[in-house]
């Protein structure tokens, strides 16, 4: 009897405890990560140069678009950098201040970078676990659809779209998005391919779960570690690709601006002795890379797939 | 007599490969990995399956599952042919006959908590059920295979091995379903962990009235779970028998080769005496020898069996083989010979 | 004096989740010509204690104490000359056979390059050389398949080209880890059968490293027992089988299920193996023990000698254990083996659901003994 009322009680109180929290993978993802400090270097200038593109606004004497009429024409004596004027970054060669565009060239830049990421992460994600999922013919057709998108050379359609359909940022998301899922799509489906034979997708589907619940709960999850990475490696890749376009004169349209128009600008009059106007925008370009990259090997090493 | 739970005539599993850089409009080979496979299993039942790698043994499981295409036929209880189903019929029966795994860790989403992990049959098949009960249930489930409940929220990589085979176990069980097929369950774990697996497979299908098929290399670990042992050689039944029946006396030529070449844990025992040895290696499933699959490596094979496949023998003790019985001295001395030549 | 002499022999590796003890002070002696199993659970240290041995461990990992073969200190020892002795004095196989040959080379040119740069040999000699010692694994045709590649030959096949291979330069010593795992019984059967035949041709000693006791029955002249990275019980095969002297020898051989038994319930050893990378204070099988007493978790049992040849490591007195006298009643749910964090604020509770509420280990013992 002493026996079996001891084993209830032990049970009564095992049924009661509370329960524990688990570890998930994601959190010692994020300790890995914290714990590296290149990577939050990365994180810290990230969030610097975010910082600046959201409040910079604030602290601008002149908006960007204003003409400072003493500048214009001396630019290389009195658009230097200055406290005193309010042009904190200079003038460009209009006379127009630097520093509230630098902010709006990041805003823009920025948001061109992590909107086509994104276009890449929803739309190539999604493609290619449906296509490595399902396998087969499905696969065959979808992924010959991506290799003949990516055929096509893609610099002179995203150019001939922007001459065709004029400049706007709509446009340069469009191109921007219609590319960047391809490459995206081609990861996926190969992260997927080797998922799809672990046991846990053989349970789930001998259980009966529908095959979209599967890609959306088993195989998804289980990607966004890769996705990640490449994500972040994604974005400087688009913010390279935006300036590029704009120093070919392409990009975004005036009065708006990006750092690679901006930069176009700058390397433009480098020969005049304005050199601030190449080496803000320049400064704020490669920061932004490095933070990019650093924060992308960081979550790299922190989602290592070798989990224990 | 009583209506056997599943009763399988005929089954077949094929796969097409593909040579490499073939055309697509070249004929694949065909690989038999399973080549008519019959038996049946009682309510309550464990069947063990037991064989070398590369026998079929896997594909038979996942093909009675519906997780590979299968010809032949497999009659439910309730006399429906399993494999002619279409997957939406199928569905009413997908949480009759659940499945655990080899790799613990392996068939666990690691995204996953343990809790969403057991649920996700139930609330697969039932998915009108709430979520307080299906947390009851999940709780009640994880106290019966032996994990703690207040665990629930924890993820597979914080438990261990023979936890982690607790877990799948819990989540076939968590539908009620009235077959379980484990394939190799235990032979990722550790012996002491074995153990512990084994013996809550034992007591929970005596607790819920399970069947069970029970694939496993090991001999010994099958002797012990199992009622009855099917031995698979090249995706062919070589024999049927009960547990005790088979291990005592065993008929065909490759179940006392198999049976001779498991260690004993007991210093007395001499295996270099008792071997039979096999010779040559496991042909390929590409191309099987005719007659029989195993008359290569048989040493009692004779022309017939070149010519004539043998059938399964009828009774309790079911061989196929055109000369059962127990290898004699002479042929076992034969057989060393020729390995040793 | 013994051909290979381990001495306090420890292995640790920093990992992320710290340090992992994954060998602590071993203490073994191999003779000439002799066999020594080394049994062990996945995580008890063996195969580092192995790798430690040849000088072949991880970039993390370091070894401690002493190993002298051949009267030479061997541990630590600058690559040249561990190089010099893993060629020619101790040879060692492995599990996978696949992964120590080099799939894109020809049996023949790999086998004969171990011989032209350690021997000397021309290359038709070193060929020639080869195909006899494939010979001599029982690989039927050996001169043709000489020339084969590696992913020609079946799992039983490759693991006669490892065994060939490790065998030409005549060693001492043979480590072999886990030599026959992967392969199906039969194979096994075989392949264990080859060695112990070309032991005694060859006169070398045989370290044989695996999980199954089975397979140290048939084979092994003496036993070593490792648990949490420590060697619990040594002794003479025969007496180690038929008289374990360790609760965790005891427990692994009524766990394992028997094909030459009946069917009684298997004796389970409850709970899971220790974590490494936080070793426990005191024996690492205490969680796990039937027979603990209260020093048990503070303190590590050392090896003593309790017969002639045999060790065992444990506070419990021998003829509790010989007898099954336990201490303990351990209740059948697994406590959680995910290691609690730093920041995680619950291990205690768990910790004594383990006695299932008994209250001190000690003293409700004889309440719940049948």
């Amino acid at each position: 009897m002493i026996i079996e009322q001891s084993k209830m009680q032990s049970l009564a109180a095992r049924m009661s405890k509370d329960e524990v929290k688990g570890r998930s993978p994601w959190a010692d993802a994020r300790k890995r990560f914290f714990r590296n400090k290149a990577a939050m270097a990365g994180l810290i200038i990230l969030i610097l140069v975010g910082l600046f593109a959201i409040f910079g606004n604030s602290f601008a004497v002149w908006s960007n678009e204003e003409l400072d009429f003493n500048v214009m024409g001396q630019v290389t004596t009195m658009g230097m950098p200055s406290l005193e004027n309010g042009h904190y970054f200079g003038t460009d060669d209009l006379g127009r201040d630097l520093y509230s565009r630098t902010v709006q060239g990041t805003q823009i830049s920025l948001m061109v970078g992590i909107v086509g990421a994104a276009i890449a992460v929803i739309v190539g994600t999604l493609y290619g676990a449906t296509a490595g999922y399902f396998g087969g013919r499905t696969d065959q057709l979808m992924m010959r659809a991506v290799d003949i998108l990516m055929s096509i050379p893609y610099m002179f359609v995203l150019i001939l779209l922007l001459v065709m359909f004029g400049r706007s940022m709509s446009m340069l998301f469009l191109g921007i998005g219609l590319i960047s899922w391809l490459d995206m799509s081609r990861i996926v489906r190969g992260q997927t391919l080797s998922l799809k034979n672990r046991e846990f997708i053989e349970a789930a589907r001998a259980t009966g779960v529908p095959g979209w619940k599967i890609i959306i709960r088993h195989i998804v999850p289980n990607l966004l570690g890769v996705v990640a990475v490449y994500a972040t490696l994604l974005v400087p890749l688009m913010i390279l690709t935006e300036s590029f376009i704009s120093f070919l004169g392409l990009g975004v349209q005036e009065p708006l601006t990006s750092w690679g128009a901006l930069i176009s600008e700058g390397a433009g009059t480098i020969n005049y002795g304005t050199l601030w106007q190449l080496a803000f925008p320049l400064f704020f370009f490669c920061i932004t890379l490095f933070g990019f990259f650093f924060v992308g090997d960081g979550l790299r090493d922190a989602l290592d797939p070798k989990e224990r | 007599m009583t209506r056997p739970l599943l009763d399988v005539r005929d089954l077949r599993v094929t796969f097409q490969i593909q040579s490499s850089g073939a055309m697509p409009w070249h004929k694949p080979k065909q690989l038999r990995a399973v080549g008519g496979v019959d038996f049946t299993l009682n309510p309550g039942e464990t069947l063990g399956i037991v064989g070398e790698s590369g026998c079929g043994k896997s594909t038979l499981a996942r093909a009675l599952i519906g997780l590979v295409p299968a010809t032949g036929k497999a009659e439910w209880i309730d006399g429906k042919d399993l494999i002619s189903l279409s997957p939406r019929q199928m569905m009413k029966y997908r949480s009759d006959i659940q499945m655990v795994f080899q790799d613990p860790l392996a068939s666990l989403n690691p995204r996953m908590t343990v809790g969403q992990i057991i649920a996700e049959p139930l609330t697969t098949h039932h998915p009108n059920l709430k979520r307080a009960e299906v947390k009851e249930r999940v709780k009640a489930m994880m106290e019966k295979v032996g994990l703690l409940p207040n665990q629930i929220n924890r993820y597979p990589h914080e438990f261990s091995g023979g936890q982690c085979q607790r877990i799948g176990i819990a989540r076939a069980l968590i539908v009620e379903p009235k077959l379980i097929i484990c394939d190799e369950p235990v032979s990722a774990l550790d012996v002491s962990i074995q153990a512990q697996v084994i013996n809550l497979l034992i007591r929970l299908q005596k607790e819920l009235g399970l069947s069970l098929v029970f694939i496993a290399h090991d001999l010994s670990v099958v002797k012990h779970i199992s009622d009855r042992v099917m031995v698979l050689y090249l995706g062919k039944v070589m024999e049927i028998a009960s547990s005790d029946d088979l291990y005592a006396h065993p008929q065909h030529p490759y179940t006392q080769a198999l049976l001779s070449a498991v260690p004993v844990p007991d210093p007395d025992y001499d295996p270099v005496a008792s071997v039979v040895p096999l010779k040559g290696d496991l042909p390929s499933p590409l191309n099987p020898p005719s007659g029989c699959v195993f008359r290569t490596r048989c040493p009692r094979a004779e022309a017939r069996c070149a010519t004539e496949a043998p059938a399964l023998s009828l009774g309790d003790h079911q061989v196929a083989c055109h000369f059962p019985g127990p290898l004699t001295e002479t042929e076992i001395a034969r057989a060393r010979r020729t390995e040793a030549a | 004096m013994a051909l290979l002499e381990l001495r306090d022999l420890s292995v640790r590796f920093r990992t992320n989740d710290g340090e992992v003890h994954a060998v602590n002070q071993v203490n073994l002696d191999v003779d000439a010509g002799e066999t020594v199993g080394i049994v062990g659970e996945s995580g008890s240290g063996k195969s580092q204690l192995s790798f430690a041995i040849m000088g072949l461990l991880a970039r993390n990992g370091t070894a401690s104490g002493m190993v002298t073969f051949d009267g030479q200190q061997i541990l630590n020892t600058p690559p040249k000359v561990i190089n010099k002795i893993r060629a020619e004095k101790i040879a060692m196989i492995f599990q996978d056979p696949m992964t120590s040959l080099n799939p894109y080379m020809r049996v023949a040119d790999q086998m004969a390059e171990v011989l032209t740069l350690h021997k000397g040999m021309s290359k038709k000699a070193a060929v020639a050389e080869s195909a006899r010692m494939l010979d001599a694994v029982r690989i039927p045709d050996a001169r043709a398949r000489v020339n084969l590649y590696p992913h020609e030959f079946s799992g039983g096949m490759r693991q006669r080209v490892m065994i060939a291979m490790a065998l030409l330069c005549r060693p001492k010593l043979l480590i072999a880890d886990e030599p026959t795992t992967a392969l199906d019984v039969t194979v096994q059967a075989q392949i264990m059968a080859l060695l112990a035949e070309l032991q005694t041709e060859f006169g070398m000693a045989m370290i044989l490293i695996t999980h199954d006791l089975g397979v140290v029955a048939g084979s092994c002249e003496r036993v070593a027992v490792m648990y949490g990275g420590r060697i619990r019980e040594t002794g003479p095969v025969g007496p180690l089988f038929t008289d374990p002297a360790h609760p965790y020898t005891q427990g692994l051989l009524a766990a394992i299920p028997r094909i030459d038994h009946g069917d009684e319930e298997l004796a389970a050893i409850p709970g899971s193996p220790p974590n490494m990378s936080r070793p426990p204070e005191g024996c690492a099988f205490e969680p796990r023990c039937s027979y603990r007493r209260e020093e048990c978790a503070h303190l590590a049992p050392p090896l003593e000698d309790f017969a002639k040849g045999r060790a065992r490591a444990c506070f419990a007195p021998l003829n509790d254990v010989r007898g099954g006298r336990a201490t303990v009643h351990l209740s059948e749910v697994e406590p959680p083996a995910g290691d609690i964090d730093d920041d995680d604020i619950t291990p205690a509770p768990i910790a004594d659901a383990i006695i299932g509420g008994a209250g001190v280990a000690g003293t409700s013992s004889k309440v719940d003994q049948p």
